[in-house]
């Protein structure tokens, strides 16, 4: 079980948390104008990166809050903490 | 035969405090302190057990953790039984009562010891080659084999004890409180740290603990005596807590670890009541020193596993520290100078050594000496090739190893004993150190693995870190302790120390006999029974990989999990295929490190904690009224009410006709609600619900479908705009905490620039829904002030009143298709109200109804139930809910999925009415729904959601979702049940008051 | 034939000690180029070289393994095999597995001890009862062996099972799938990779890929730790590991690799001679042939390759167990570990082309692949050997994330494992 540092809150146990899974994917702002392919890539194709990924994570029994981390995925290793709207670290 | 072989006192022990016990049905007497191992050593009991495979017999072999062999169910047929539980950790308390295991009928004379004499026809995977023919016979092999498979026996009654969790936060977390966690400790405390030291055993010391001899000693003074005053000296610090008889399970990332602390095993069992068991702590150490120290290697040879074979060093901690000999005419047998350590404790004690068999060519040490001193035969350059005895070793025949070790050559020679201790030097505990996701390092000189790469905030330190002398032991850890926890100055730098050690050491893994291979038993994995032909067996049929040998021979997967034959196991791989020591692999180790209870695990969450209980604020009134309860969620609903002899059908019957015919009243409490403000609040709704929000005007109400960004319906319910920039919306009760994490999400991340706040209020209202033609007298005599003039409070509109001097909310709303009203109040005026309302209600038959009679009425109306009407595969045009479904709004959640080329198909699954040709049929719920009965396969076109006898219409109705329905109204179909076809017609899902005209009726 | 293996031959070989028995598989070094390549050495992996083998004719094939065969979710799963799935293309998918798992220990002459003791699921809840009852009717109308059991059936059936009706979540019935049961996982690998090895197929171990070489739309070869190897069809079956392969052409897939994480006790005596799983006290229990418990978990909601989960899981998990079994309260915990499953958002598989000629992706079997092995290497090197898929795996495409049409198991709140 790995710590998070919730950019609100503090360090915290990651059972406090939810994963919102890979960030940076933006909802369309005009769904209507997208292709059926367009819109299934919003909706379900990922990455799913080996590796650092960005991610979203929420303190659902915290502060409620969403946010972004840096992890790396095969090691579970948490390399930065940033808010929504924030530019992601550069690796 | 039962001899007492205890001759001395030892400090452990408390002499004065003698305990009985039973083992195999027979009384034995030990001390307190004693271990059930030495207490049984000191009778004179070495058989044990049986092994897994070929039920050998077997005898004790280490004094901890390790031991493969000697493993007992305790307290069997008895509510605190427990299998597999390892002798030699077990302290014994007056009452204990231990059995063999894996025998039939007894320990002594074992049916399957056939096993032994078939052994040659089971070699390793033998399984995988036979027991195919005839096809469809092996589940009747497999009843035999699962038979002979197991240990001990499952308990087969709930468990007596109870368990907990604690939590513990600390700077420094040290494992193991031999002397390199001591002195860890005591520089950790002293520096101001935060400190905690576990050790699985009941005192703190290790090994050192015992190490008596003048060969050891520390600034001048015996090591024992020298550390007994650093344990005593650290008991005293204010920084530090120690806890013993604490093991650690896991290391998990982040510094995460488990311990279990063991608190009444070690009590008679009538001190026990109402005590805790075990304790596991949760701990999160900013660092974590592991101080697991080693354990002694076994030798590989024929027939190394009779009963009165144990390692070296168990033996001489079995004299040193319990005062027990494991025999009396001893021979050991060793690789290195720590067998020597042990025959030194012997002679000192008076104890017969008869001889040490050293694979080394050359010994020359301070302690080999002193045994040469005793007259003691030191046969160097020999190996063991055969030992003798069925359940007990009575003698060994040693040969001369060639220069190259891989043969023996000479003379054999025949010794007797009655006792056998192995040393093959050490093996650093590494367990915990990879469990964290550490590397190892593989040092050739005396072959073994040793931290490499720390993936943590993490030290090794002592013999677990391939420090096997006090000298490097007290030199290293002091020096890497210093820079690991930044400290300066300690005490510590000026030991001097004296050790009779030499390192040197002839590692063979696997060690020639005189006979070929194939006619030897050399247990590699004593618990497995497999041996060292077993892994070359692996290896000639394809087998490489460590994990592949360890699968295919099942080394290393017994409850020891290899702690003794792992190693070898890798050396003779790479022996055999003649690669490099780590180049296949060193096996995983996973948690746990010993075997964790279920129930320490589990800790206090069990029975009625198993889960919270969420009672809505009226749930008392439900139970003096003779509720049935239903699990919504962690939610407990009323179902229905039986009076005296009804049973459900009855009730339900009853309340629903009740509710139409006169008032009925439903505790409404467990619907989610949410507290939505803000100047967005109406652009959200808007975005959120496939219908538009815009207009609502303030004081009214609007139902609401919300879907997911696929397009399936998600959750619905109504929801009330308050004022302006106010909402309280509604959602199912089961749906709650997923709706406003949903919406949560989308504000936070795709729409931050709303002005919109959520909140969750649903435990902070309870709700009653009043409902039935007689509801506005009853509400209004509740509610005297408020005026329920349908000019004034139509349908689907809400007011703000006072019941007394308490502030509410009342929404005319409803889900039964009846006049209807809804009270919202602070909860815990929730039961006054509710009684309130029984109370007006009296005169006019109130009925109280539960979930089963909600959902009657509603699918008489043709309302869905979201999650049983609906699976995550129903669109809004699915449901023939087209009307909810702006047309003008640009986006919602989901709407950009309502038109893909599979959701605009018209011949999806929709819902539908369903009647039955017999009215009296009631159709059941999940039952398939078909056209023609005769195709095959045949083609189910969907299934029945909802399905009551409806008091009201006097018939059977149903709701289904049928592929196509939409346009098959009037159309026959067939539920084809198990025992008879139900012939049905589609019907439109409103069977009652399609017009809507009872939401304003009078009566 | 290699030496077969039987009751004789094992004698036969006793008097020889053991001594001349041939290797289950070669270890080759890899050619230059094959007609297919699988990537991944799993069960699913191994047993398409098979198909492709014997029922295809493709003879010069190679299986890439990254590690070691059978090393992956093969040789971690809790060894599940059932079919009584709730739509029509999954029941049709897995039942065929279930039929080829009947008689696969003959076909391979390897005992990968398929074990019929029946799969048990139990409702806890108003809303299980329906899904299971509806699961059930489905499952009679597609031919699979499913009946529903009420509370008292379900006791007898399994008689350590905590039904008292006064617990949290109390057993308010459940189904019953007699052909369903278990089988030794391993077993299933190496019984495979024997098979295969014999037809001629290349297992090569330790050669991870580290590129797909692709001319256009077309593929080449793969890059990997041992050279360049060329081929035209590419069949990857790297479960957790897919979306690593994918992303090496560009693709993405609709999938998460989630850890997923399982126990066993120490082992013991028979205790509990069939295979339960509930949803809603999530908990699932066997018992194997050496006696320990086996105990599955659930996924964390986290996308993780460490092979590691978190003990809020096992914890949650070892709760559900002491509810449903409270006399297992003093057993203990021998050894657990965790594997990386590949999640589809509609828990279903993925069998299927893709986009780029000559490449195919068998994926997405989330926490319950295992059991579909046999049936699962039989189509995809249908699919492979065809370029087109059969008609039981038509269902599995990836462009049913495109069109909307989902095989929707988990919504369908059929158990997902």
């Amino acid at each position: 079980m790995f710590l998070i540092n919730c950019p609100f809150c503090g360090e915290r146990e990651q059972s406090e948390f939810k994963a919102g899974g890979e960030a940076h994917i933006e909802r369309p702002k005009q769904p209507t104008e997208l292709s059926d392919d367009e819109w299934a890539e919003f909706l379900f194709m990922r990455k799913n990166i080996k590796g650092v990924q960005f991610e979203r994570w929420n303190h659902a029994h915290g502060c409620r809050k969403w946010f972004n981390i840096a992890r790396d995925t095969s090691n579970d290793q948490i390399k930065a903490v940033y808010k929504m709207g924030e530019k992601p670290p550069v690796k | 035969m039962s001899k007492n072989l205890r001759f001395k006192s030892s400090k452990l022990l408390d002499e004065t405090y003698r305990i009985s016990f039973k083992f195999n049905n027979k009384i034995y007497y030990g001390y307190k302190g004693d271990t059930l191992a030495s207490a049984l050593l000191a009778n004179d009991v070495h058989l044990v057990g049986r092994s897994f495979k070929y039920h050998r017999p077997r005898g004790i072999m280490t004094a901890g953790s390790e031991e493969p062999n000697a493993i007992i169910q305790l307290h069997d047929n008895t509510s605190r039984t427990e299998p597999n539980v390892r002798a030699t950790e077990i302290e014994i308390y007056e009452g204990l009562v231990a059995s063999s295991q894996n025998c039939w009928p007894s320990v002594n004379f074992d049916i399957g010891g056939i096993n032994n004499i078939l052994s040659p026809v089971l070699p390793a995977g033998f399984y995988y080659k036979t027991f195919m023919w005839p096809k469809n016979f092996w589940e009747k092999y497999e009843y035999f084999i699962r038979k002979s498979a197991g240990l001990g026996k499952s308990p087969k009654e709930a468990d007596p004890d109870i368990y907990e969790h604690k939590y513990i936060h600390c700077d420094v977390l040290i494992i193991g409180a031999g002397i390199s966690g001591v002195i860890a400790a005591k520089m950790a405390a002293k520096n101001g740290l935060k400190t905690l030291l576990v050790d699985e055993k009941s005192f703190l010391g290790g090994s050192t603990t015992y190490d008596n001899s003048e060969f050891s000693k520390i600034n001048n003074q015996i090591a024992s005596s020298w550390l007994e005053k650093e344990v005593n000296e650290i008991s005293k610090l204010e920084n530090l807590e120690i806890k013993t008889r604490t093991s650690v399970a896991a290391f998990h990332g982040y510094n995460f670890l488990l311990a279990r602390e063991n608190l009444t095993d070690h009590l008679p069992i009538n001190q026990r009541k109402n005590k805790i068991r075990h304790r596991l702590l949760k701990i999160r150490a900013k660092k974590v020193i592991s101080a697991t120290g080693a354990i002694e290697r076994p030798l590989i040879f024929d027939n190394n596993d009779r009963p009165g074979i144990l390692l070296s060093s168990a033996i001489k901690k079995y004299i040193d520290l319990y005062g027990v000999a494991c025999g009396e005419n001893i021979i050991l047998f060793t690789n290195n100078d720590t067998a020597y350590e042990t025959a030194i404790s012997m002679t000192q004690r008076g104890i017969k050594v008869n001889a040490i068999i050293d694979n080394r060519e050359q010994v020359d040490s301070k302690l080999s000496y002193e045994v040469e001193k005793n007259n003691i035969r030191i046969f160097k350059g020999y190996t063991v090739v055969d030992t003798y005895g069925y359940k007990r070793i009575n003698g060994l025949s040693i040969m001369k190893l060639s220069k190259d070790g891989q043969k023996v050559i000479g003379e054999k020679i025949k010794l007797s004993c009655d006792s056998l201790g192995v040393s093959g030097g050490w093996t650093p505990s590494v367990h915990l150190f990879t469990q964290s996701g550490g590397k190892l390092k593989f040092r050739e000189e005396d072959q073994v693995f040793i931290p490499s790469k720390y993936p943590s905030d993490q030290l090794c330190i002592g013999s677990c870190n391939g420090d096997f002398t006090i000298e490097e032991i007290t030199a290293n850890t002091i020096l890497s302790i210093k820079k690991f926890l930044n400290i300066k100055n300690t005490n510590y730098k000026t030991l001097e120390i004296m050790t009779g050690i030499n390192k040197s050491k002839r590692n063979i893994w696997l060690l020639p006999s005189d006979k070929i291979l194939g006619k030897t038993k050399s247990f590699v994995d004593y618990q497995n029974d497999a041996t060292a032909k077993d892994i070359k067996l692996a290896l000639r049929e394809g087998f490489r990989s460590i994990e592949h040998v360890k699968r295919y021979t099942t080394t290393g997967m017994g409850t020891d999990q290899g702690k003794l034959g792992n190693m070898h196991a890798l050396g003779i791989i790479s022996e055999t295929a003649g690669t490099k020591m780590g180049e296949h692999g060193t096996t995983t180790f996973r948690p746990p490190y010993t075997p964790l209870t279920f129930g320490t695990i589990v800790g206090r969450n069990v029975g009625k904690f198993f889960d919270i209980i969420r009672r809505t604020p009226i749930h008392d009134w439900h139970v003096i009224n003779n509720a049935k309860f239903e699990n919504v969620g962690q939610w407990k609903r009323a179902w229905y009410y039986p009076k005296e002899n009804e049973n459900m059908h009855q009730a339900v019957q009853r309340e629903s006709k009740a509710a139409r015919d006169c008032a009925g009243i439903l505790d409404a409490s467990t619907l989610g609600k949410i507290d939505i403000q803000g100047t967005d609040a109406s652009e959200f709704l808007n975005r959120v619900y496939t219908n538009a929000w815009s207009k609502l005007a303030i004081g009214k109400c609007r139902y609401g479908l919300m879907l997911n960004e696929d397009g399936m319906v998600y959750d619905d319910g109504v929801t009330t705009r308050l004022d302006e920039n106010h909402y309280i919306m509604t959602t199912t009760t089961g749906g709650a905490a997923n709706v406003l994490g949903k919406l949560e999400d989308y504000l936070q991340t795709e729409w931050p620039e709303l002005d919109v706040y959520l909140s969750s209020v649903t435990d902070h209202y309870a709700t009653i829904s009043v409902c039935g033609p007689h509801s506005k007298k009853i509400v209004s005599k509740v509610i005297p002030n408020l005026d329920f003039s349908d000019e004034k409070f139509p349908h689907m509109s809400f007011k703000n009143a006072k019941i007394g001097e308490i502030k509410c909310r009342v929404m005319r709303i409803s889900f039964t298709g009846e006049q209807s009203y809804e009270i919202n109040i602070q909860s815990n005026y929730g039961k006054s109200v509710w009684e309130k309302c029984m109370e007006a209600g009296k005169n006019f038959d109130i009925t109280p109804y539960g979930t089963e009679t909600m959902h009657l009425l509603r699918a008489e109306k043709g309302f869905i139930i979201v999650g049983q009407d609906t699976d995550a595969t129903m669109t809004p045009i699915d449901l023939q809910m087209d009307w909810i479904v702006s047309k003008k709004k640009y986006d919602f959640i989901g709407k950009r999925s309502l038109y893909r080329s599979d959701t605009i198909k018209e011949d999806r699954k929709q819902l539908v009415g369903l009647l039955t040709e017999n009215p009296e049929e009631v159709l059941e719920e999940g039952a398939q729904i078909v056209t023609d009965i005769k195709k095959s396969p045949i083609e189910m076109l969907g299934h029945v959601t909802s399905s009551y006898y409806s008091p009201n219409l006097n018939k059977s109705i149903a709701l289904g979702v049928v592929k196509g329905g939409k346009k098959m109204l009037g159309q026959k179909l067939i539920i084809p049940m198990e025992n008879k076809n139900i012939n049905v017609t589609v019907a439109d899902p409103v069977f009652l008051d399609k017009e809507g005209k009872r939401l304003n009726a009078k009566l | 034939m290699k030496n077969k293996y039987s009751i004789f031959s094992l004698i036969k070989n006793a008097f020889s000690y053991h001594e001349n028995w041939e290797k289950a598989w070669k270890d080759p070094e890899p050619k230059k180029q094959y007609d297919a390549i699988i990537v991944g050495g799993g069960g699913h992996g191994l047993a398409t070289a098979y198909y492709l083998a014997k029922k295809h004719n493709m003879k010069n094939i190679a299986v890439v393994e990254k590690g070691w065969i059978g090393g992956g979710n093969t040789g971690r799963n809790t060894t599940i095999i059932r079919s009584n799935y709730l739509w029509d293309a999954s029941a049709s998918l897995y039942d065929h597995a279930l039929k080829i798992w009947e008689g696969l220990s003959q076909e391979l002459n390897y005992n990968v001890m398929f074990s019929q003791r029946g799969v048990m699921n139990l409702a806890h809840n108003l809303q299980d009862v329906r899904d299971l009852k509806r699961r059930t009717h489905a499952n009679r109308l597609n031919g699979i062996d499913a009946v529903y059991l009420n509370t008292e059936e379900v006791k007898k059936f399994c008689p350590i099972i905590n039904t008292s009706q006064d617990i949290r979540y109390p057993v308010l019935g459940g189904t019953l799938q007699r052909r369903a049961g278990t089988a030794r996982h391993d077993a299933v690998a190496w019984g495979y990779a024997r098979g295969a090895d014999e037809m001629g197929v290349d297992i090569i171990q330790n050669c991870e890929v580290k590129g797909i070489k692709r001319n256009g739309d077309k593929v080449e070869g793969i890059e990997t730790t041992k050279g360049f190897i060329k081929t035209k069809k590419i069949g990857v079956v790297a479960a957790g590991h897919s979306s690593v392969i994918a992303n090496m052409v560009g693709l993405k897939l609709p999938l998460e690799s989630k850890p997923l994480q399982a126990l066993v006790s120490e082992p013991v005596k028979p205790i509990i001679d069939t295979v339960v799983m509930s949803n809603a006290v999530h908990a699932y229990v066997s018992q194997s042939d050496k006696g320990e418990l086996v105990i599955g978990a659930g996924t964390d909601d986290y996308i993780s390759y460490s092979q590691k989960g978190s003990h809020d899981i096992v914890e949650g998990t070892l709760n559900a167990i002491l509810e449903l079994y409270p006399i297992f309260s003093r057993m203990r915990m021998l050894r657990q570990w965790g594997g990386i499953v590949d999640i589809c958002p509609d828990a279903s598989p993925i069998i299927s082309k893709t986009s780029v000629k000559g490449l195919y992706f068998n994926c997405g079997w989330g926490t319950g692949g295992f059991k579909a092995t046999p049936g699962s290497g039989d189509l995809f090197a249908h699919t492979i050997a065809n370029d087109e898929p059969h008609k039981l795996n038509a269902a599995f495409n990836l462009n049913r994330f495109v069109s909307g049409d989902l095989v929707d198991e988990h919504g369908a709140a059929a158990v997902a494992h």
